[in-house]
């Protein structure tokens, strides 16, 4: 029987293989969202559970495996951007970019991620995407489950409130 | 807002974030997922929370009801 197919009937060796393939995707995938490695290793495990327990649900004959799995893992991503907006300041683990001034690219940053933490967790998803991974709208549309004109709409209404944040501090000409 | 907007605000975030997308896993997340997977959480659905709080109401206000209630476990 098909590896999917397997998983389909509920084949935990068949899901080992599956995620096996897929996790270091999954987890670069929700990286780009959260931006923190610890965090994006424990949604990618959240992801693949929510996968497994959907297993039933998924048809090999017709769906995108790839496809159903970034949706997932989107939605996993978003949700916990929804849970922590209160919760923790937000902050990435990533380096930075290498700064000619370090004290002025250290405020930058601060400015930024007070600005982007002011946008709804939707909003900062398609911002993230689009324009510092620059994954192409058509991309991020499936993966959010929403229209390509959608995906402009979310990043122009997010750049209009950077901007407005930006401009308050000073940090946008 | 143009294009023109939408560019220098990209400017600006590139210039204070780097992108993720080279992220590498430094482990394998499967010995986590089958921790997840082992995990047997009891979940109690809520009407069976409600069946127990009449039970728990029967028996505070209708305290003959105690013997019937034992004699059907």
């Amino acid at each position: 029987m098909e590896l999917l197919a397997r998983f389909a009937a509920g084949d935990l060796d068949a899901f080992e293989v599956l995620f096996c393939q897929h996790q270091c995707e999954v987890f670069r995938w929700i990286m780009r969202i959260v931006r923190n490695t610890a965090t994006a290793e424990d949604l990618t495990v959240e992801a693949f559970w929510r996968v497994y327990r959907a297993h039933a649900r998924f048809d090999p004959a017709t769906g995108s495996f790839c496809g159903w799995l970034r949706r997932i893992a989107t939605n996993v991503a978003i949700d916990h951007l929804r849970r922590s907006r209160t919760e923790v300041p937000l902050q990435d683990d990533l380096p930075a970019v290498a700064p000619l001034h370090p004290a002025e690219q250290a405020e930058m940053r601060r400015q930024i991620f007070c600005a982007l933490g002011k946008l709804s967790p939707n909003l900062r998803g398609a911002v993230l995407l689009a324009l510092v991974e620059e994954e192409p709208y058509e991309e991020i549309a499936q993966a959010l489950g929403i229209s390509v004109n959608a995906v402009k709409v979310r990043v122009f209404r997010g750049v209009r409130i950077l901007r407005k944040e930006l401009s308050q501090v000073g940090a946008y000409p | 807002m143009n294009e023109r907007e939408i560019a220098e605000v990209k400017k600006l975030l590139k210039e204070a974030l780097q992108p993720a997308r080279d992220a590498e896993l430094g482990r394998d997340l499967w010995p986590a997922m089958l921790q997840r997977l082992d995990q047997r959480s009891i979940h109690v659905p809520w009407w069976d929370w409600a069946l127990l709080a009449c039970v728990i109401a029967l028996s505070l206000f209708f305290p003959g009801t105690i013997p019937a209630l034992l004699y059907h476990l």
